[in-house]
């Protein structure tokens, strides 16, 4: 079926067409076009953010909590330029979203003209594929292949940039049509590979499930294939940052995140273990620390839909190329058709390894009745909060780490954090995209001050669209992150990392038509996190905290995961001089 | 290892059919890769190259099937064996490309480069050039009272030896198209 219309129009039916119900953006003058057809229309909402940056973290917290792909309306020059962090952490961490740019009318491109940058050309390395459209015949079929590629395979973000004579000019309108695309993915694994890791799963005597983000982006039924196995073989199963929630914080098998501030008994466990099923990961340095002491003595099982995860950093002894709930059907399937075997025997013996060292309690800390110390701040948060339809959205830093040690995630797409590209700034507009898309749900952003700060113009968007996000910030008056590794690293000299001139968030908060709690008394922190819970709006709680709190335990740089510290003693010195040059 | 078929989105040589990778040797690999013949498409892949930090020896691109417009992209790489193999794994993983394949494992291959080289010279050595021209049976393409322009085709050691006979007879210039191969048989 055809149509011709404008191509401005096209855009916004081919949205509809695509299912799209929200888009984040900004207008411009390249844009025009489009957001008049915008204003025409009462299909999809446009969520105006205060900076392009903005837009784009939202449409991750949308993509990230709804499995669907995010949209992200900008204009052109500093429009597209401003979208870049966001498109590149959604690069990294492998999130489905489609960013609209408007460009200078097609007779001007090349010309240096007002807000022209080469938008195609700066967006290249931090998108999976953007195009330019030159004709508006071109332009219906390219938006759906944007929606197809964004979302099929290893998920992540598109780019279609439309100029302003491109919107004006009238077209043919075709409507999606399925597997048109050359972009195929395969999604089936190996049967031969997954046979021969039955069998591995048949024999091990110390196996460990190693999950990443890629069972989150597979969909739902890949948590619960996931669920099932995991509980049918007894294995223990831990996650990295960006796959907390595919296995719930409650199940018996879970051994808490691994990585550099990761758990004891997750990393002791994956440097012991004879059988490593990678499932959805990537062997991020954050996990691995030193390659050439990673779990020295495993068989190595990698499931991933990208073959260029695969033996990119570890090499692998069974390699899986395929989606990772079509993958784990076959491994159920073909693992019960042989009996459900595993060796239950020296399986119970690892657990009761696995128990020995769970009890070191390794996030144990010294609480305070004088300062609220930041972990006990979300010890008190998961408590009060885990029974509601809870998402989380943390910053970057200390917090970020604390919220994932700290809070129990029971459900994917309930933890939106930016975890491969380290994006300061993420998490409040990421609350917003949230938000809009669980309209009902207790929406909090753990936050750090320094973090929040980075896109703080967005309390903007939380009180026009009567947002009721919470932004949770604890603040240490640090860039707390930073300051710990200038204390490991660079002999307590802190170098700007303190916050002078802080706002002061209550008022902010009031200036913004919001409101402001701050809490400083451990005693007072309950009511005040209640009193945070049952406003019916945007709250900036102003968490003060601790100052010089260390995230613990940490597997320092350079360092192999049986070498943790685990508290405060003995930082010094623990980085050596080829440590410190990781970061 | 088994047999896949892994078409769009990925390449069929990284994770199956492993060499002994991680070892420090390096290989030099030819690579063809078919692409979509978009905007852009070059970029693309240069762009995997020089934001990655993998080598490029050689690379030459043409249209090769202009109704299909699809582009054989021939890329000369050096690397170890896992650089061998995420390069291809990763440009596996350009939505436009259609296919990769690594001529250099696959099977025999014929490699080719045409080079254009002018001499300026007179007398003997002017002579002797034309003499060694015949031997490498490279083709006199211009020519002046104190100049050829010669063209030869061959593999790519063939240009370096024929070039290097050339220096001292007066080469100044040469412009070499790149590798461009094809596997043998059917």
């Amino acid at each position: 079926m055809t149509r011709e219309m404008t191509g401005a129009k096209m855009v916004v039916q081919a949205l509809k067409d695509q299912g799209v119900d929200t888009v984040f953006g900004y207008p411009g003058g390249a844009v025009l076009p489009i957001y008049d057809e915008i204003f025409l229309q009462n299909d999809i909402r446009h969520i105006l953010v205060r900076h392009e940056q903005g837009a784009v973290h939202a449409a991750e917290g949308y993509a990230r909590s709804t499995g669907k792909p995010g949209v992200a309306l900008v204009t052109s020059g500093p429009g597209a330029t401003n979208a870049v962090t966001g498109l590149t952490d959604a690069l990294l961490d492998s999130i489905p979203i489609v960013v609209l740019t408007g460009q200078v009318p097609t007779f001007m491109i090349g010309s240096d003209a007002f807000q022209e940058a080469d938008t195609v050309g700066i967006t290249r390395p931090c998108t999976k594929h953007n195009w330019l459209v030159k004709d508006t015949d071109s332009l219906s079929a390219t938006m759906h292949e944007a929606f197809h590629v964004a979302t099929s395979g290893r998920p992540g973000p598109v780019l279609v940039d439309i100029p302003k004579d491109v919107q004006f000019a009238n077209g043919e309108y075709s409507a999606p049509k399925p597997s048109s695309s050359h972009y195929q993915p395969v999604l089936k694994g190996d049967l031969e590979e997954i046979t021969e890791l039955v069998a591995a799963i048949e024999t091990a005597k110390k196996p460990v499930f190693y999950t990443g983000g890629g069972v989150i982006n597979s969909g739902p039924a890949a948590s619960q294939l996931l669920r099932e196995l995991v509980d049918a073989t007894g294995f223990p199963i831990t996650s990295t940052l960006m796959g907390l929630g595919a296995y719930p914080a409650s199940g018996e098998n879970w051994l808490g995140m691994l990585g550099m501030h990761g758990l004891y008994e997750a990393n002791l466990a994956m440097h012991d273990c004879d059988l490593m099923i990678n499932v959805g990961a990537r062997f991020d340095d954050r996990i691995t620390g030193r390659i050439d002491a990673f779990s020295p003595n495993s068989k190595k099982a990698h499931i991933d839909i990208d073959p260029s995860s695969i033996n990119k950093v570890i090499r692998v002894d069974i390699p899986i190329v395929g989606d990772v709930a079509h993958v784990l059907e076959d491994i159920l399937k073909i693992w019960k058709s042989r009996g459900r075997k595993t060796d239950a025997a020296n399986v119970k013996q690892w657990q009761n390894q696995i128990a020995e060292w769970r009890k070191i309690n390794c996030l144990a800390f010294t609480n305070s009745e004088k300062t609220i110390k930041p972990q006990y701040a979300l010890q008190r948060l998961e408590e009060l909060t885990k029974k509601h339809d809870r998402y989380i959205t943390t910053e970057v830093g200390q917090h970020q780490m604390w919220a994932a040690q700290y809070l129990g995630f029971e459900d994917p797409n309930r933890w939106m954090t930016s975890g491969g590209l380290g994006t300061m700034g993420y998490g409040f507009p990421a609350s917003i995209g949230v938000q809009m898309a669980h309209p009902d749900a207790l929406v909090i952003n753990v936050a750090g001050e320094a973090s929040w700060l980075m896109n703080m113009q967005e309390m903007g968007t939380a009180t026009q669209y009567r947002l009721p996000v919470k932004q949770f910030i604890l603040n240490n008056e640090r860039l707390g992150m930073v300051r710990q590794w200038q204390e490991l690293l660079h002999g307590e000299r802190y170098s700007h990392s303190w916050s002078e001139a802080l706002p002061d968030f209550v008022k902010l908060a009031e200036a913004f038509g919001a409101k402001g709690i701050l809490c400083s008394d451990p005693t007072d922190l309950d009511d005040a996190i209640m009193e945070m819970i049952n406003y019916d709006g945007p709250v900036i709680f102003d968490c003060l905290v601790e100052k010089h709190e260390n995230c613990f335990p940490m597997i320092p740089s350079g360092k192999a995961h049986n070498e943790m510290l685990l508290g405060e003693a003995e930082t010094q010195g623990v980085i050596d001089s080829k440590g410190s040059v990781l970061v | 290892m088994s047999a896949l078929h892994i078409k769009k989105g990925s390449t069929r040589h990284s994770a199956y059919n492993l060499r002994p990778t991680f070892s420090d040797v390096q290989e030099r690999h030819t690579i063809a890769v078919l692409v979509e013949n978009e905007p852009g498409v070059l970029a693309r892949v240069i762009g995997l190259f020089s934001g990655r930090g993998y080598n490029i020896e050689s690379l030459t691109v043409a249209e090769v099937d202009h109704t299909g417009h699809l582009s054989r992209i021939t890329i000369v790489t050096t690397g170890t064996p896992q650089v061998i193999e995420q390069i291809k794994a990763q440009l596996g993983r350009i939505v436009s490309v259609r296919d990769v394949h690594d001529l250099t494992v696959e099977g025999a291959s014929v490699e080719r480069e045409l080079a254009i080289i002018k001499v300026v010279g007179e007398g003997d050595k002017r002579v002797e050039a034309l003499r060694l021209a015949d031997i490498f049976r490279a083709n006199v393409v211009d020519s002046t009272l104190n100049s050829f322009i010669f063209e030869i085709t061959g593999a790519p050691d063939k240009i370096d030896a024929f070039a290097d006979l050339m220096r001292p007879l007066g080469l100044i210039e040469i412009a070499r198209t790149g590798v461009a191969a094809l596997l043998r048989g059917d």
